[in-house]
């Protein structure tokens, strides 16, 4: 293909054109600010960690906003996609490797190597690059520093300052810039600042982003956390309510009014890294048929594991100190069974239809096993529910999924998956989320009559992989479980087809074989059959 | 089992292919000498700016064909011998048909200028050109200049591609105004605004005289006719609009004119020969739409039809009202119903622009009647669907504008413009 002779497979000049000198002074900056954090890591002492801890910060937050300004406030208002599939680190180029492979590395060793970081284990102090993190730590928190604190921190000024650079890019669509303000506020209060401070008012509760519910925050019913909850007196309870709450109550309330996007685009963590630091990558999400078929089970297989595993969790601690809680675990199953064998079936009686094949048959067969498992624990003796210890179960979760898929993969493989593969394939929170968006909501993405010219631009912009134009081009409006809303699709469209819309709920999924436009008569003959 | 040929493998000849396979269990062979797979021919310009690659491009998975029975076949027609029903490939080869579908699009317009024949001077249309643009100018080292020809919607995309690649752009438009053959007189001028805000040097009404050669036969300037003055260069873009691509087709014995002359059938002067899309050509114009349309619309709307009467339910080809879109730069461009660049005496036209001068909006009015008869919209979006049962419904501009705001498709929490568009309105009715 004749465009190879433009993507730059050199690791000198890795884009197809040469950078601005002011572009190479930013890059400078922030890497002079990476740097420092190498240096801590490489245990070289620093005089003041406050210091350069700050310096750190502050360099590579002003390389990426210098960086960003020249990029984009030196063009006038408007889509800049502009060499995105010429430039090695958006194209899965040499640097793009070189990026996924440096992140899966720190993702491996922040999981399960934190002492590399400098943790200070068994009562010793933090070394290396979490010591650099104590004097922030102490000064929000008043403890040192952990591996999860110095993540928390890197996390927070990824967002803030990508988000900045994503506000420039689209500083033409206000849907844009209020959705990046929305994931960069909640990222830097509820994830990052406000359990920090909880902490200092009250020790006893446990960290807790209460934006961050359950099922993607898998430890939420922990029995540790439990405790320590309803152990902490009122705030500590109604913590806990507020996380039942959120996923029972407040979740489907505004899946239903918004989509998914309420959550995935504008609140959600793993989300807001995607749609700020992660934007670079959004083209490399696999478009195939083949990849959605894939995503569907796998996605909804983490969702029953996540399910599964947590009513483990909890059915176990209820077993064996029965008056501490409200619940025992015997009426505890009867309700889970209850409320799982109700979702199927309103879901099998009213939206059986808008369920593909394999659908059906993945729902069919997830209720049964679950339905037996339950049913075996009636007739039979054992404690341990779903013939494994719930702690192993646990366990395996929060390294497979926990780790493994949503940070090593879901993160780390950014240059190479595309930003939400972790979104995408393995997010339980998001499969909850997608089946109310998909069975009712308001939410849909219109097409716009019969102004579609098929040129790719919003499949190729989709970070979840759906191809968008499949259904443009057919006049017909976008319902999909793993639509985020981040809107897109429809800032690309050069002919104005797209538009996020919350409507009702008639007339939502509109399969067409004629567009608008065509003569009246054979719409009708075609689209009314 | 009819063995259905089609030639041309773009949105046209694929839309007929999709719909006869849906309507009937027919023999389908798409022939292109193009490409191997359908792609859109409308995002080329994306694959030299880098937001995409040509696999993008392509809208259904290569898988489709074979699943839907489609076959493709990489081959360019050198003949259609019409009495015995087969066509003759570059190579020789025969191919049979029962019903043969001509969708063979346009070629880019050459008007005889001396030179324009050299290396360096090309169209853009085919994915070939594409590739040629990529080896002509693949950065400002290898092209210090490119001087496009032609004030269309071509040149303005190809203006847009080589300044992406830092390629200074001379940009000769031959009218005083950009493409105000089609856009009224304030639109036009905003455009002009536009361009130059992005540094591509506008010439209007400016001519071509000649391309001068280097000793290679690679043009290195252009002569411009008004001032005689010789613009160093060594691309040359030809973007003075499209031509049906049929030469092909001289002693085939099918009608042509400018285009493949065909009924409201789509079916030409032989049985079981017809023609769609850009190379089709009405012998009385539809409406007001011209008798050859190169949009991309149309040519889907023609496979649709013709699919219908290829599998025994034979009707005619009737477009609904007139919709387009485009994109000048940053600035998107949507039209419904008619608005004409130089005013008709039946028409009075409404303009409004904001003062940031990249939104503006004309409606026409019937002079007499009040009757609404179409809207240009610059950077804002509007809903076809709403304008379409304004246009079917016959309503008056007075209430086109007061209802505007139903028809606003622009993204949440977006700025509109409506409430001053009606003021501007109101103002306007009241003085006149």
């Amino acid at each position: 293909m004749s465009t190879k002779s433009n993507e730059s497979m050199s690791l000198a000049s890795p884009n197809a054109q040469d950078i601005s000198t002011k572009k190479k002074v930013a890059l400078a900056i922030g890497f002079t600010g990476l740097f420092i954090l190498v240096l801590a890591l490489a245990n070289v002492t620093l005089p003041s960690q406050g210091l350069f801890l700050t310096l750190s910060l502050a360099l590579i937050t002003a390389g990426i906003v210098l960086y960003s300004r020249d990029e984009y406030l030196t063009k006038l208002e408007g889509i800049k996609n502009d060499e995105t599939w010429f430039k090695s680190i958006s194209s899965r180029g040499v640097w793009g490797w070189v990026l996924g492979v440096v992140l899966t590395l720190f993702y491996i060793v922040l999981y399960f190597f934190a002492e590399l970081l400098g943790l200070g284990t068994d009562g010793a102090s933090n070394t290396g690059l979490i010591a650099l993190f104590d004097p922030l730590s102490q000064l929000l928190s008043g403890r040192n520093a952990s591996q999860w604190f110095v993540y928390g921190a890197l996390y927070t000024v990824a967002i803030v300052a990508f988000g900045y650079k994503f506000m420039l890019k689209y500083r033409h669509n206000r849907y844009q810039q209020l959705r990046t303000g929305s994931v960069m506020f909640f990222q830097m209060a509820f994830a990052f600042l406000i359990p920090e401070f909880m902490y200092r008012l009250n020790s006893d509760v446990p960290y807790n982003d209460i934006k961050n519910m359950w099922p993607l925050n898998y430890y939420a019913f922990d029995e540790w956390r439990v405790d320590q909850f309803i152990n902490s007196g009122t705030i500590g309870m109604a913590f806990l309510i507020f996380g039942i709450l959120s996923i029972f109550v407040v979740s489907p309330i505004l899946t239903y009014k918004y989509g998914k996007r309420w959550y995935c685009s504008w609140v959600c963590g793993c989300g807001g890294l995607a749609e700020t630091a992660g934007d670079a990558f959004r083209n490399l999400s696999s478009k195939k048929m083949s990849a959605w078929k894939f995503e569907r089970w796998l996605i909804h297989t983490v969702l029953v594991f996540s399910v599964v595993m947590t009513i483990g969790v909890i059915y176990t601690y209820l077993g064996y100190d029965a008056n501490k809680y409200w619940f025992n675990k015997d009426n505890f199953l009867l309700f889970i069974g209850g409320f799982l064998t109700v979702v199927f079936t309103v879901i099998m009686i009213f939206k059986r239809n808008e369920l593909g094949k394999d659908a059906r048959y993945g729902a069919i067969g997830y209720i049964v096993v679950i339905a037996a498992l339950i049913g075996m624990h009636y007739t039979g003796t054992t404690n341990e529910i779903f013939y494994l210890p719930a702690s192993d179960m646990r366990a395996a979760y929060g390294f497979y999924i926990g780790s493994i898929f949503s940070g090593v993969i879901g993160t780390g493989f950014y240059p190479i998956l595309g930003n939400r593969a972790w979104c995408r394939f393995g997010c339980p929170m998001a499969a909850v989320l997608g089946f109310q968006q998909r069975m009712f909501s308001k939410f849909r993405i219109t097409t716009n009559g019969g102004q579609c010219i098929s040129c790719g631009n919003c499949s190729n912009s989709c970070e979840m992989g759906i191809d968008v134009r499949a259904y443009a081009q057919k006049g017909e409006n976008i319902v999909r479980s793993s639509c985020v809303g981040c809107g897109v699709c429809s800032a690309v469209c050069p002919r104005g087809v797209l538009k996020l819309e919350n409507g009702a709920l008639e007339g939502r999924i509109n399969p067409t074989d004629v567009l608008l436009g065509n003569d009246v008569d054979l719409m009708e003959l075609m689209n009314n059959k | 089992m009819k063995h259905i040929v089609i030639i041309g493998n773009g949105i046209a000849g694929v839309s007929a292919a999709r719909h006869i396979r849906k309507l009937s269990d027919n023999k389908i062979t798409i022939i292109s000498a193009e490409t191997d797979h359908f792609f859109s021919r409308t995002a080329l310009m994306y694959i030299y700016m880098g937001h995409m690659k040509y696999e993008h491009t392509k809208p259904y998975e290569d898988y489709f064909w074979e699943k839907n029975r489609i076959d493709l076949k990489r081959a360019f027609i050198k003949q259609v011998i019409t009495t015995d029903k087969v066509l003759i490939t570059g190579e020789g080869e025969k191919i049979s048909y029962d019903s043969l579908i001509l969708a063979t699009g346009s070629k880019p317009n050459k008007f005889g200028w001396p030179g324009q024949d050299l290396k360096g001077v090309q169209g853009l249309y085919s994915k070939q050109d594409l590739d040629k643009l990529e080896e002509n100018a693949p950065n400002n080292e290898v092209c210090n200049r490119a001087v496009i020809v032609g004030g269309g919607l071509i040149g303005i995309e190809m203006a847009e591609m080589l300044r992406v690649r830092n390629i200074p752009v001379t940009f000769l438009v031959r009218e005083n105004s950009f493409w105000n053959g089609v856009l009224p007189a304030g639109e036009s001028a905003m455009i002009n605004d536009h361009i130059r805000d992005h540094h591509i040097d506008l010439r209007l009404g400016t001519n071509l005289k000649e391309i001068i050669s280097d000793e290679n036969g690679r043009a290195k300037a252009v002569v411009i006719a008004e001032t005689g003055e010789e613009l160093p260069c060594n691309v040359v873009g030809l973007t003075a609009g499209v031509a049906p691509n049929i030469a092909f087709l001289k002693d085939s014995g099918i009608e042509l004119g400018r285009g493949i002359k065909v009924n409201r059938f789509l079916e030409t002067n032989v049985k079981d020969v017809y023609a769609i899309g850009d190379c089709a050509e009405q012998h009385k114009p539809i409406g007001m739409r011209r008798p050859i349309e190169a949009v991309w619309y149309t040519g889907r709307m023609m496979g649709e039809t013709l699919a219908q009467t290829i599998c025994g339910n034979r009707i005619e080809y009737k477009p609904g009202h007139w919709f387009n879109s485009a994109k000048f730069l940053d600035i998107e461009y949507q039209t419904y119903g008619w608005v004409f660049g130089k005013q008709q005496e039946y028409e009075q036209q409404f303009h409004w622009k904001h003062t940031d001068n990249t939104k503006c909006i004309t409606v026409s009015t019937h002079k007499e009647t009040g009757k609404f008869l179409g809207i240009n919209t610059f950077g804002i979006r509007m809903r076809h669907k709403v304008f379409d049962n304004w246009l079917t419904e016959e309503r008056t501009t007075d209430y086109v504008i007061k209802h505007l705001p139903e028809a606003n498709f622009d993204p949440e929490f977006y700025k509109q413009f409506e409430n001053q568009i009606i003021t501007a309105y109101s103002k306007q009715v009241q003085t006149a």
